[in-house]
């Protein structure tokens, strides 16, 4: 069954940089399709597709776009998430790189629906290059009339700008991305007001991820029918990214129906790593509960992963091989978590810094009987007590870690803690 | 106004930042893009002068400028090297060799992370995932995306900078 790629068909084709090769291409049919409509037909368009966000939470696009209040004087904004950071996630780095007129299209598609006059992409500041590509892009785009006073000459007005971040995993959460783009430390704000009435600047706010809003045009053009026919089912719809890494030939970034299951995504990559045998693979990158091998034939999306006990998240999969320490993998995840965590919820704060420090202490060889329950204690004290998501991001692995995995976190409690090969992440030669 | 100590942006930089004006509704929102240039303007990295100066241009206090400035791991508050390298060693690269790398790297400098060489040429630090995790492992120098490294190719990577 072939699949014809939606999101990474211009992919090997850098002339779709500008409007004119872009359109060649077919591009702005979507932006074409949509200004003939009223802004509420193309939300019921999106709402009708199906299709829910790509940055992790799932969220359904259209509802999100339907609650920005229509009667109002305020301005109205769309701030898409180019921040990019969930361990494992390097999708929207492909899009930009690849296809920044696309993003572009889906971004003025939603303003158009909203009502908005400036669109803010808050990109990554590590992504110094694509937020290059990007502004050539929509420099480019205004002198095409794709942007400006009047796009496509069709009246609404419209500006669109890069603003870059500068290295902060919280900046991806929404309220945190708001704060940064104000001029602040990235820290998550009280929900509610939630952004779609208090976002931007105290005004009404659309934030959406870049692989989301690359999906927009296409339902526009193609037709929501089109876009449910793809997928798993009616709430799991459309083409998806899923940016593979890990122990497997060909790590890369794969468009697929959604709900490919890791089979065919390792399958697609050239197999495992060195014909090794598959322990573990996370899903949905560094936030989403980490699965054993018996999963491999789980299709991969929202529903179907909830259901395992794991999450879709950004769909970054991480495969490990039989060789792969798991303790010492998610502790750098506890790592990781401890370093971002924004410091404003006491919970968070403290929890993730206990969680490294447990497995720090169980990596070094001074685990103890019982330190597996004290990290599920930890995770309990954590989930659900804060402001934003990060702390159940960073039960996410600890969690699954000793519910899915116990003989691998007793063999470090048992042990005097003297290396086997089998504890290394990886046991000869790098790679390549 | 909290007292600057007279610190200025160059005239150079003031443009860049005015340029940017009409794109915001806050003057506060232009303190990530200000901080991005004048990190670039004194040799990246942000010495108390630069805060300073970042703070008078935009009307705000040096101390909120500092709050901003120790929030993200782009702004550095200590001299760096010519070069600055940034080695991810999250879990995608570890899977892949990036602790391995990370030591020869140390070793063939012979500093600690967010020291400089003596000649001023290289510094380095760990980092968090840097979204290209195809080419792990793998890092940054200065601005671009390395991949797909050894511990024999980062040593070649630092001889073959200026």
């Amino acid at each position: 069954m072939a699949y014809e790629p939606v999101l990474l068909r211009h992919v090997g084709h850098p002339e779709v940089r500008t409007v004119a090769g872009y359109r060649e291409r077919g591009g702005y049919r979507g932006l074409e399709q949509a200004l003939t409509m009223e802004p509420d037909e193309v939300i019921e368009a999106v709402k009708d597709s199906g299709l829910r966000g790509r940055g992790g939470a799932g969220f359904p696009a259209g509802l999100k776009w339907s609650f920005i209040p229509k009667e109002t004087d305020q301005p109205k904004y769309l701030v898409c998430n180019a921040d990019e950071s969930e361990p494992g996630t390097y999708k929207d780095r492909i899009l930009m790189e690849e296809d920044p007129q696309q993003l572009i299209e889906g971004c003025a598609i939603c303003c158009y629906a909203v009502s908005a006059n400036t669109c803010y992409i808050y990109i990554r500041g590590e992504y110094v290059e694509q937020a290059e590509i990007l502004e050539e892009a929509i420099r480019d785009a205004y002198q095409a009339g794709v942007l400006g006073d009047s796009v496509m000459g069709k009246g609404f007005k419209l500006d669109m700008y890069v603003h870059r971040g500068a290295g902060a995993y919280i900046c991806g959460e929404e309220t945190g991305m708001l704060e940064s783009l104000e001029g602040k430390r990235g820290q998550p704000r009280i929900k509610p007001p939630f952004p779609a009435v208090v976002g931007a600047f105290g005004c009404p706010t659309v934030i959406n991820n870049v692989e989301t809003l690359c999906n927009v045009p296409h339902i526009l053009e193609r037709g929501a029918d089109w876009f449910k026919q793809i997928g798993t089912d009616e709430r799991n719809t459309g083409p998806k990214l899923y940016c593979v890494s890990g122990h497997v030939e060909r790590p890369g970034t794969y468009e697929y129906p959604i709900g490919a299951t890791l089979n065919q995504i390792i399958e697609g990559c050239g197999g495992m790593w060195r014909g090794r045998q598959l322990k573990a693979f996370i899903p949905g990158g560094a936030s989403a509960p980490m699965l054993p091998a018996e999963f491999a034939d789980t299709p991969l999306d929202f529903d179907n992963l909830a259901k395992a006990g794991s999450m879709l998240g950004s769909a970054a999969v991480v495969v490990m091989d039989d060789q792969t320490d798991l303790v010492r993998s998610v502790y750098r995840l506890a790592k990781f978590f401890n370093h971002e965590s924004c410091g404003q919820c006491t919970p968070c704060r403290e929890g993730t810094n206990w969680a490294e420090l447990v497995l720090k202490k169980i990596v070094a060889g001074n685990g103890k009987p019982g330190d597996d329950e004290l990290i599920l204690r930890i995770c309990r004290n954590m989930g659900g007590t804060t402001l934003c998501p990060l702390a159940d991001a960073a039960v996410g692995p600890l969690r699954s870690l000793v519910q899915n995995f116990p003989d691998e976190v007793r063999a470090w409690l048992d042990s005097d803690g003297a290396l086997t090969p089998a504890r290394q992440y990886f046991s000869e030669g790098v790679t390549v | 106004m909290a007292d600057t100590n007279g610190a200025r942006l160059p005239d150079e930089i003031r443009d860049a930042i005015d340029a940017l004006r009409p794109r915001y509704p806050t003057e506060e929102a232009l303190l990530l893009p200000a901080l991005h240039l004048a990190q670039r303007h004194w040799d990246g990295w942000l010495p108390d002068e630069a805060i300073e100066a970042v703070a008078h241009e935009l009307n705000l206090t040096p101390a909120k400028v500092y709050g901003v400035v120790t929030f993200y791991d782009l702004y550095h508050q200590k001299p760096v090297g010519r070069h600055r390298l940034r080695v991810c060693t999250n879990l995608s690269c570890a899977l892949r060799g990036a602790e391995e790398v990370l030591a020869s790297l140390k070793n063939h400098l012979q500093v600690d992370e967010n020291e400089v060489t003596p000649d001023g040429k290289c510094s380095f630090v760990h980092f968090e995932c840097l979204g290209a995790c195809e080419q792990a492992p793998m890092m940054m120098v200065d601005d671009d995306y390395r991949g797909h490294l050894t511990p024999e190719s980062v040593r070649q990577i630092v001889e073959e900078l200026d």
